[in-house]
């Protein structure tokens, strides 16, 4: 059993404990890997390997002139490709290389130690990116393999049996297993009451990240990117009954110039608080709408909402404007009618913009739209014949072939197919040269109606474009005319629209797995990533205490923590069960009452040399002697005491007084 | 009454409190008897280094959460944190309720490494990476309930005569390393050193001062039996035939010898100094023994045997160990 002088610390590192902590360095890195530009990822990934490889089969040390040019190389890299090597994303991509340079040169305990420090914080900063629920499990579950390395590192006897490496894993994985359902009540309680910051304490720059979700520009293909793509962007519940699927128009960003390609929103909503002219017909409508973060700062809402939420405004064409960009879960509540009158009067600077079209561009079509206009004379009826030309001629597929230069003329005359972005692009325009105010509005619309957790999720697929025309009398009023080509788009949603152009992974069934299991998710964003500071201030409130500040909170904090540790204290603590039988642990009883009166026992003497000694000393006493004598008559003198006798032994000795001493003195 | 006496009487009170609390303030600086039971008066935590270090980094990770109000980030760090301090709890288990419950030290010569085994005692669970620095030497042990947890270790031993191992440490720092658990032991435990063996020591005297006679006479005597070759036998005693047929030399051994007598007299050695004299008489004995020659040993205060057997020669050397050291 002789490790010999040899400083654990120093020692080498085993096979299986490199194995472990090589294993921990791949969980942390693994999930920035996605991430990061390809060379980088592919080298850090090669070299995470490459290094592990080489330890288990030929194990000797790294040199320097391979490790130096290394270390050099990646912050070139990083800042190849990020323009530098501060904030987030750098950052992070700079993290992982480091860490897996420190495992090329982890010889010993003490690297490998700080290698799983390390790997900690690059596997937390993995949930800065992607904070959703199976992500966040699968990180959970690394923490197991981290302090299975920490209990593989500590050091075994020199002469224990060796051990097969599978063996030692499934031992230390169900350590660090065990650890942390343990720790899982006093992890809970603080995560519960440890006080959020109101303010960061230092800047959070927000990166240029590649999040999909809407803009305010509209060109072609930027729609289709959407649809293809299947994650929530919100969630809605509602205060009441939901509206009808047809009424579920979720309004973004209403575009107003046209510059031939594109759909934009002029400067001047983005500058003035022009506040609209909204009339409701209706009973008001209020939702909580839970918003993904999309990086941008458009709020969504239903047609029309009444006011503007915390924090953003309500532009004069009704879409709503966060005054920071949405870069986390947010919730808000808004209120919206469904009925109402949008601008009685048009004003001069509003219809101006509501009629500008590109000169020089799509002639065939300002032609179609002048026929129109002198053929017939009410706007409905401009309307309607619009209508029934999408209805007879135009097929709606995501597959759109592209478009030339006058992009409604080609849509209008050559294709004829294509999907919500054409459609009300081409429709706007039509309106437009027709002399009707008209306006392209983007969002989404539909939902799926998740019926278990009574809410609405809102897809990125259902990503929408639709229009706006003003007519005398009435205001601006919806039209979508891609419910002329496609009637399914608005009723069953773009999914069922699509029908065989939509990609394979949006195939029915994967689709309704997977809106079911979005209950789950929506759960975990409520409880646990939108619990900000001021649902913490509210968590007391059952308790009597209507707005926790730092000092209630870090009371309880440090109180329940307290009662946790405590319960654990107290199970460590816990004296061993003993096993005496009745007679021994009434034996046993007598001996502690002697002691503590200053008689002890010496683990060596018998019952018979205690009485002796106890005879020689101030303490002798009748029933004291007689108790011992009982006791040796009860244990020795008889094979199987009678349980009434040991009853009666007991109760004596309980009821023994005992005088203590003279103060022994030292 | 005087101040100073009331200040006396508190202060012992003091003391008498404390030893009876932390014991290892004041008792475990003594020799206790065995078995010594660790239990929570007497083990101390400490976070390790690493311990430390772990703290810092789960610190800045908590600061970055908090920072980015990043909740899922958060959450991992109170797990990762609440996992690693609790292990303190384990940590402490490790150490808890083992039991020493003997020493025994194999016999040794000053020189040699001193072979201690001690003897723990686990009742129920079974305890990992459980460590003891003796004299600085650190020894990592297991002890699992049922198996006699017998460990051990090996101690310098430089000096003839009665070795203590003082205090040490039995300590863990399972299982995650981050807190270091500890209790201080003073078994009441002594071993003895048995004196240093002179290496190249002259041939026994047999029959002390006509050994020229002996090596004639002994020519004559029949054979009685053979046995395995000693680096001191003389060359011309090994039975060459016959070890030609083993893998080991053997050596001729005679009849008279085993008659003879053999006196080792510490007052006939002159020309050496006390400890040299020592570790001569001290391999005669062990020469004796393995000639099967009776001897007795024969110091200026004492004589011993004559006699023969591992008891003689072992109460031999005891004698010999024990012997007062060169007055200064």
């Amino acid at each position: 059993m002789n490790s010999g002088a040899a400083d654990s610390t120093i020692a080498r590192l085993t096979p299986t404990q490199f194995g472990l902590v090589s294993a921990s360095v791949l969980a942390a890195v693994l999930p920035h890997l996605w991430r990061l530009p390809l060379p980088l990822s592919t080298l850090i990934l090669t070299l995470l390997l490459g290094r592990w490889a080489q330890r288990q089969y030929r194990g000797a040390r790294i040199p320097y002139w391979v490790k130096l040019p290394l270390v050099l190389l990646f912050p070139i890299l990083v800042i190849v490709h990020y323009g530098n090597i501060f904030g987030r994303e750098p950052g992070s991509a700079l993290a992982c290389a480091m860490l897996v340079m420190k495992l090329v040169e982890t010889e010993t305990r003490r690297d490998a130690r700080a290698c799983i420090c390390f790997a900690s914080f690059v596997l937390m900063s993995a949930l800065l990116f992607d904070s959703g629920l199976g992500f966040a499990l699968l990180l959970f579950a690394a923490l197991i393999l981290f302090l299975a390395a920490m209990r593989e590192l500590e050091p075994r006897p020199a002469d224990a049996p060796v051990r097969a490496w599978r063996d030692s894993l499934r031992d230390d994985l169900r350590g660090g297993a065990f650890a942390l359902v343990v720790a899982l009540p006093l992890a809970l309680c603080v995560f519960v009451f440890f006080p959020r910051l109101g303010s960061p304490l230092w800047g959070a720059p927000t990166d240029n990240s590649a999040r999909t979700g809407l803009g305010d520009r509209m060109a072609p293909g930027t729609i289709q990117e959407l649809l293809i793509d299947d994650s929530p962007a919100f969630r809605v519940s509602f205060d009441g009954v939901p509206p009808p699927r047809t009424n579920l128009y979720w309004r973004g960003p209403v575009l107003w110039h046209f510059d031939g390609t594109a759909w934009t929103r002029p400067e001047y909503f983005a500058s003035t608080n022009a506040a609209g002219n909204l009339q409701a017909l209706g009973a008001p409508l209020g939702y909580d709408v839970t918003l993904e973060p999309s990086d941008r700062r458009w709020l969504l809402a239903l047609d029309m909402p009444l006011d503007a939420p915390d924090n953003a405004v309500r532009g004069a064409d009704m879409s709503l404007v966060s005054r920071a960009p949405v870069d986390h879960l947010l919730r808000y509540h808004a209120t919206s009618s469904p009925r109402y009158l949008l601008d009685a009067t048009l004003d001069r600077q509003q219809r101006r913009l509501a009629l500008q079209l590109p000169a020089l561009f799509n002639p065939r079509a300002r032609e179609l739209a002048l026929r129109w206009r002198n053929e017939l004379h009410s706007d409905d009826a401009i309307i309607k014949s619009a209508f029934d030309l999408f209805h007879t001629e135009f097929s709606y597929t995501l597959n759109a072939p592209l478009l030339g230069r006058d992009s409604v003329d080609d849509f209008l005359f050559g294709t004829k197919r294509g999907f919500c972005e054409h459609f009300s692009s081409t429709f706007t325009f039509l309106m437009r040269a027709a002399g009707i105010p008209a306006r392209v509005v983007t969002g989404y619309q539909g939902g799926y109606f998740n019926r278990a957790g009574n809410y609405l999720v809102v897809r990125q697929s259902d990503a929408h474009a639709w229009a706006e025309v003003w007519l005398q009398g009435r205001g601006w009023v919806r039209v979508d005319p891609t419910s002329a080509v496609s009637p399914q788009r608005v009723e069953l949603g773009a999914r069922a629209a699509a029908g065989a152009s939509a990609p394979w992974y949006q195939a029915d069934w994967l689709l309704g797995l997977r809106n079911q299991f979005d209950l789950v998710n929506r759960a975990w964003n409520d409880v646990v990533v939108q619990f900000n500071s001021l649902r913490q201030q509210s968590l007391l409130t059952p308790f009597g205490i209507d707005k926790a500040d730092y000092s209630d909170l870090v009371t309880v904090l440090i109180g329940s923590s307290t009662l946790l540790l405590g319960l654990f204290a107290w199970w460590t603590l816990r004296a061993p069960r003993t096993t005496l039988d009745p007679l021994d642990a009434a034996y046993a009883r007598l001996c502690r009452k002697l002691g503590r009166a200053g008689a002890t026992r010496a683990a060596v003497e018998g019952p018979r040399s205690f009485a002796e000694r106890i005879t020689a000393t101030p303490l002798r006493n009748a029933a004291i002697a007689d108790l011992l004598d009982q006791y040796i008559g009860l244990r020795y003198a008889c094979a199987l005491p009678s349980v009434t006798a040991v009853r009666t032994f007991a109760r004596r000795v309980g009821a023994l007084r005992v005088q203590p001493a003279v103060r022994r003195s030292r | 009454m005087n101040t100073p006496n009331i200040i006396t009487i508190r202060w012992s009170h003091l003391l008498q409190f404390a030893e009876r609390r932390l014991p290892a303030l004041t008792r475990l600086k003594q020799v206790e008897s065995l078995p010594i039971l660790l239990q929570r008066h007497r083990i101390y935590v400490l976070p390790t280094r690493f311990g430390l270090v772990f703290s810092a980094v789960l610190l800045v990770m908590l600061l970055g959460a908090l920072n980015y109000n990043n909740n899922p980030a958060l959450l991992l760090t109170c797990l990762l944190g609440a996992a690693s301090y609790q292990s303190v709890f384990q940590a402490f288990r490790a150490v808890d309720q083992v039991e020493l419950r003997a020493l025994r030290a194999e016999p040794c010569n000053a020189g040699d490494a001193l072979c201690i085994n001690l003897y723990f005692h686990v009742d129920t669970r079974p305890r990992r990476s459980l460590r003891m620095s003796v004299e600085g030497i650190e020894t990592v042990f297991d002890l699992m309930p049922g198996n006699d947890g017998r460990v051990r270790i090996e101690l310098a031993a430089l000096q003839r005569g009665w070795r203590r191992i003082g205090r040490f440490r039995v300590w863990s720092e399972y299982p995650f390393g981050l807190f270091h658990v500890w209790s201080w032991l003073n078994p009441e435990f002594v071993a003895l050193i048995y004196p240093r063996l002179e290496t190249n020591a002259p041939p026994l005297p047999l029959n002390g001062a006509n050994a020229q006679q002996q090596t004639t006479r002994r020519a004559g005597d029949e054979l009685a039996m053979l046995r395995d070759y000693h680096p001191t036998d003389p060359l011309r005693s090994i039975a060459w035939k016959a070890s030609a047929r083993h893998d080991t030399l053997l050596v001729k051994q005679f009849e008279q010898l085993r008659g003879r007598e053999l006196v080792l007299d510490f007052s006939a050695l002159h020309g050496l100094d006390r400890e040299a004299r020592i570790a001569r008489l001290a391999r005669w004995a062990c020469l004796a023994e393995t000639g099967q020659v009776r001897y007795s040993l024969r110091l200026p205060e004492r004589q011993l045997g004559p006699g023969l057997g591992p008891d003689h020669r072992n109460a031999c050397l005891r004698e010999l160990a024990l012997l007062p050291g060169a007055a200064p």
